[in-house]
């Protein structure tokens, strides 16, 4: 059995989602940045903090109205312990508690960090405060984490932030969510198969034992009816544009440059499905439906799509509507 | 309510699927599925799909997926980014209209191929708690102090849990992790993970797949010898953040198992999707079943496919009382962090 | 057991906008929930489950929104469903509520569907590279572009057919305050001008990226009989799904599309629905896809569908009018687009599309909705009377 090829793949936004948050969320979020601790106060009179657009019980609207301060000093009524922070996701570099913490006058418990060297330092029932950031951007992680705090003992003060001053600055409207996640993808066995076919310089389909539909490239099955394709069958190289677009927007492929540039639908010669291929060699506006093509294959050829670099007009006849008309 | 049964079902799991793509890994058990359901595969009335694409790190995982199925000529199919089971109560559902009879249901999934942990980060309220980013075993972790903290529990409940998930893991073909001779001691005796919770407490990675097939009325009873008829079934789902929820208990597992009547006649069996050690106490109790009974299987602590565990507890249920081990059980199937959604689903014998 | 009647008795929707930069995600699906409650004349306990649908979860990069929306949407404590079926996911996001309530399951589902596209990029989203999966060469467009081609030299269609289009629903938007395009100066000339994107797509032939949230509350005979509004009864639901690729597949009429409107016609008693339907709101992304739907759906005869947009039959006053609302073509949050169209149909059938309410004869309107490689399917049929 071929040996499944492997690749990373790392999935992340460039740039970062961009969150509007709306007024509550962001009221709460202005707090934050300004360094106040704030909850919204529901119908039944309860203090939800963080605070929502709703009730989470009856969905019943909140209101920026409604909004009283809490804390800051808070209780820890759960916590777990993180030995090993997460580089570039969790805001401490150095082993830390999750903790639900109920700021003083809340009803609820928000999620956040507390900050002590070991998990000998945490308690259910134990009394924190937070420890706001200097640099206050208007986001959870305005406050950098939570810390033991004795009863009776001073608040200390919100830091400033430096050459920041509230009344110059609207409110939080949005935030900017980052993060990376990363992934080994196997491409399994056809797509393998048909890879590596291509790293030969040959394309390789598959078909079920039931059919003589051939698909290049199959993935695994015939989807008509979701039979393996388990016999191999290597195809031409060589096929018939059955459609196509002229593309004049420039980026959307690495591989097309410089624009227009024709996109077309292939049906190989000795395959029954068609798929998208560059078509190169000749003026856009030469490329015609029926028009017959050959691959370019690359110099260095790879176990990659890209060893087809495009295809090119054979200079032979057109084909036939006939020929093509049920691949449309 | 028309009567639908559980007429066939199959599994499949592995620690890191690397040989096969998914449509490749969903094949052999729809296939077996189909087979073993008596029904031919065109003449089944609906399909119905439960995966993610955050598993494979790009959209529309389904799309592919009905590679495997055969829709042709087209079918009447559905989609929800939601445990199979979750695809199996749209079957359901489907089939109670009156308008089809039968439904072929399955879920699938890789999580191997990234971190699951964290990728279930990005369930939690984009706002508030993403940002953070604690993973699904920070979140469990959270869920087992507190539930620890109030009922008097110890850790060494949850390693006995844990131990009889490996110990009953060994008698199952699909185990990821499994030791008869597993012991509470020897498991007390490795390190914290997340303290509260050990490596034992928490769920192993699992690749797989699980296809369902469900028959309504007259036609499970032709093509099933012992049709496992789904009696009751419900879901509910919570407030999201956990500072707003009792976590020492499940409640929405207990409304959903009154409605789907968990109580109206003995339980022989229940499986649970208890993907932490800690888990199992809380959904036993909300289910009100003696834990003697749960995850026979060593259910998800054994081997915990995601996207497909769910409809895989549906599926050892109504594998035991097909086969006259036990002829009433419970099946529960769970979503979101720390329990936040639940559906429970009560199988019979005829 | 007998399917039980179902009525859409509430129905409510946001202004769709480039950015609604002034709610967050939650703030987004209530605004349309809480109008849809408030038109059923109920409140959020009434509502005995909530079904919700959205396209990939990459376009907000949350993963399983229904988690984070459940008490957003009043779940609290009540059954929820999360249903994706690509771009065709309003749609079937419509008729899995619906089968709650014909199933005898519930009596009252609030169904929602958002897309709020500007919290990424659509075309990253849709189309994220992946390990082993074929370079993209030409973007979303260049997809649909090439069958466009094809049902262009297949039917003969003029090339200006797809710009009456764009035009028609670019004016019938202005009749409608929640459209997002509003272009009070469109002319075929405009669209003409426009770039040339994909050849033969102009920019103004293609759909635009929205943020938007679309909800109905679906109800039971009984709780239609107790509706504060005119309610639109459910003649026909149905879903078709087919393969991406397959041999010899017809990517221009696709057979999954024509199966999906025969069974809904069927369950409707729809014989022409050119002539038995008052109106029509098609999922039409790119222009072409009005006459090459036209024909799947069976409005016209392959090859003909063309005709009946240049006739002006498609026109607000034509005399089957599609996409009064101004379509996807004036408003696009992809996952609330489908359920946008089942909506829209409901409010022409209650009498309540306000500025875009076109004449109503039969009483019956149907919404539509598709998705993937034009490979998932999701219609239904409304009506004024109480079906038999």
């Amino acid at each position: 059995m071929t040996e499944p090829l492997l690749a990373r793949h790392s999935l992340e936004y460039p740039g970062g989602y961009t969150r509007s948050v709306g007024p509550i969320v962001g009221r709460f979020l202005t707090g934050l940045r300004d360094g106040r601790l704030e909850g919204v106060r529901l119908a039944d009179g309860r203090v939800l903090v963080p605070p929502t657009e709703y009730d989470p019980v009856t969905a019943a609207p909140t209101s920026v109205d409604d909004f009283v301060a809490v804390g800051p000093a808070g209780t820890v009524l759960s916590w777990s312990w993180v030995d090993a922070p997460r580089p570039e996701k969790h805001r401490l570099d150095r082993p830390f508690a999750f903790a639900l913490i109920r700021p003083d006058g809340a009803d609820t418990a928000m999620l956040h960090m507390v900050d002590v060297p070991s998990a000998a330092g945490m308690s259910t029932g134990m009394r924190v405060i937070p420890r706001w950031r200097v640099e206050r951007v208007g986001g959870v992680a305005d406050i950098e984490a939570w810390v033991p705090y004795a009863d009776g003992d001073p608040i200390p003060e919100v830091p400033a932030i430096p050459g920041f001053d509230a009344m110059d600055h609207d409110d939080v409207t949005g935030i900017v969510s980052t993060g990376r996640l990363d992934f080994e993808i196997s491409a399994g066995a056809a797509t393998s198969r048909f890879l590596l076919g291509l790293a030969e310089g040959k394309i390789i389909g598959g078909r079920a034992p039931g059919s003589e539909d051939v698909y290049a490239a199959s993935r695994g099955t015939d989807p008509t009816t979701g039979e393996p394709t388990s016999v191999e069958v290597e195809v031409r190289d060589s096929g018939i544009v059955t459609t196509f677009c002229i593309v004049n927007i420039p980026g959307l492929s690495d591989l097309a440059p410089e624009i227009p540039y024709a996109s077309a639908q292939v049906l190989l010669d000795g395959a029954n499905n068609t798929f998208f291929g560059l078509i190169r060699g000749c003026e856009v506006d030469e490329v015609r439906m029926g028009m017959r093509v050959r691959a370019k294959w690359r110099d260095d050829l790879a176990a990659d799509h890209r060893s087809i670099e495009w295809w090119e007009p054979t200079g032979e006849p057109d084909a036939a509507y006939d020929e093509y008309k049920d691949y449309l | 309510m028309r009567d639908v049964a559980v007429v066939s079902f199959a599994y499949s799991t592995s620690p890191k699927e690397l040989a096969h793509n998914e449509v490749e890994m969903i094949v052999p058990v729809v296939r077996e599925a189909i087979a073993a359901s008596g029904i031919a595969r065109e003449e089944i009335g609906f399909t119905c799909s439960g995966s993610l694409d955050y598993l494979q790190g790009g959209p529309f995982s389904f799309v592919m997926g009905l590679d495997a199925v055969g829709a042709w000529p087209p079918i009447r199919e559905s989609h929800v980014e939601m445990d199979g089971a979750w695809a199996l109560y749209e079957a359901w559902v489907a089939i109670q209209t009156g308008e089809v009879d039968s439904a072929l249901v399955y879920g699938f999934g890789k999580p191997s191929q990234g971190d699951v942990h964290e990728i279930m980060t990005l369930q939690y309220d984009p706002y508030y708690v993403a940002p953070l980013w604690p993973s699904m075993v920070d979140m469990a972790a959270l869920q087992a102090r507190a539930y620890l903290d109030a009922s008097g529990r110890t850790e060494r409940d949850l390693a006995e849990v844990a131990a009889r998930a490996l110990r009953d893991g060994a008698s199952t073909p699909q185990a990821i992790r499994a030791d008869a001779n597993a012991t509470a001691d020897a498991l007390l005796a490795e390190p914290m993970v997340a303290d509260p919770l050990r490596a034992s407490d928490i769920f192993p990675t699992t690749d797989g797949a699980a296809a369902i097939v469900l028959a309504a009325d007259d036609l499970a009873r032709r093509v099933s010898k012992r049709p496992v008829w789904i009696r009751g079934i419900d879901h509910r789902i919570e407030p999201h953040a956990l500072g707003s929820r009792d976590l020492t208990r499940s409640e929405s597992t207990a409304i959903a198992a009154r409605a789907a009547g968990v109580g109206n006649g003995p339980i022989d069996v229940a499986e649970v999707h208890a993907q932490f050690s800690h888990e199992v106490l809380i959904l036993a109790e909300a289910l009100g079943v003696d834990p003697a009974v749960v995850n026979p299987s060593g259910g998800p602590l054994a081997a915990n496919g995601v996207m497909s565990a769910g409809l895989v507890r549906i599926g050892e249920v109504a594998r035991r009382i097909a086969a006259g081990d036990a002829n009433r059980g419970v099946a529960h199937v769970t979503s979101g962090p720390a329990l936040q959604q639940n559906l429970v689903c009560v199988l019979e014998g005829e | 057991m007998a399917k039980q009647r179902c009525a859409v008795v509430g129905v409510g929707q946001t202004h769709h906008r480039a950015a609604r930069k002034d709610v967050s995600m939650a703030g987004l699906v209530r605004e349309a929930a809480q109008e849809a409650i408030e038109d059923a004349g109920m409140t959020w306990s009434d509502i005995d489950a909530v079904v919700i649908g959205k396209a990939p979860d990459m376009f907000e990069g949350v993963a399983m929104p229904e988690l984070y929306l459940a008490d957003a949407l009043g779940a609290t404590g009540k059954p929820m469903i999360r249903v994706h079926t690509a771009g065709s996911v309003g749609g079937s996001t419509a008729i899995v509520a619906a089968k709650l309530v014909q199933s005898g399951v519930h009596e009252r589902v609030l169904t929602v569907a958002y897309e709020k596209q500007s919290e990424s990029n659509a075309t990253w989203g849709l189309s994220v590279p992946m390990p082993f999966a074929p370079p993209l060469v030409a973007g979303a467009g260049g997809y649909f572009a090439p069958i466009i081609r094809a049902y262009i030299s297949q039917s003969g269609a003029p090339r200006h057919i797809g710009h009456l289009v764009a035009v028609k629903d670019r004016l019938n938007a202005l009749r409608n305050p929640r459209a997002h395009l509003h272009l009070p100066d469109i002319t075929l000339e405009m669209v003409e001008e426009s770039f040339l994107l994909w050849d033969p797509l102009r920019y103004l032939d293609t759909c635009p990226s929205s943020d938007g949230a679309m909800a109905m509350v679906l109800g039971s005979e009984s709780v239609a009989s107790a509706a504060p509004n005119p309610v639109a009864w459910v003649h026909g639901t149905s879903m078709r799904s087919e393969p991406t690729m397959f041999a010899r597949r017809n990517q221009i009429n696709p057979q999954a599309g024509q199966d999906c409107a025969a069974d809904v016609y069927r369950q409707a008693g729809i014989t022409n629905p050119r002539t038995d339907l008052d109106c029509a709101e098609v999922y039409v992304p790119f222009s072409w896809y009005e006459p090459m739907w036209l024909e799947n759906l069976g409005f016209a005869e392959v090859g003909e569908g063309w005709k009946l947009t240049e006739a002006g039959a498609t026109a607000f006053d034509g005399d089957i009018p599609w996409n009064p609302s101004g379509g996807v073509l004036s408003s696009n949050p992809i996952g609330a687009s489908g359920m946008i169209r089942f909506g829209e149909a409901a409010q022409q059938v209650r009498g309540m599309a306000g500025g875009h309410q076109v004449e109503m004869r039969s009483g019956k309107a149907m919404g539509h909705a598709y998705g993937g490689g034009s490979q998932f399917f999701a219609m239904w049929v409304v009506g004024a009377q109480k079906p038999e």
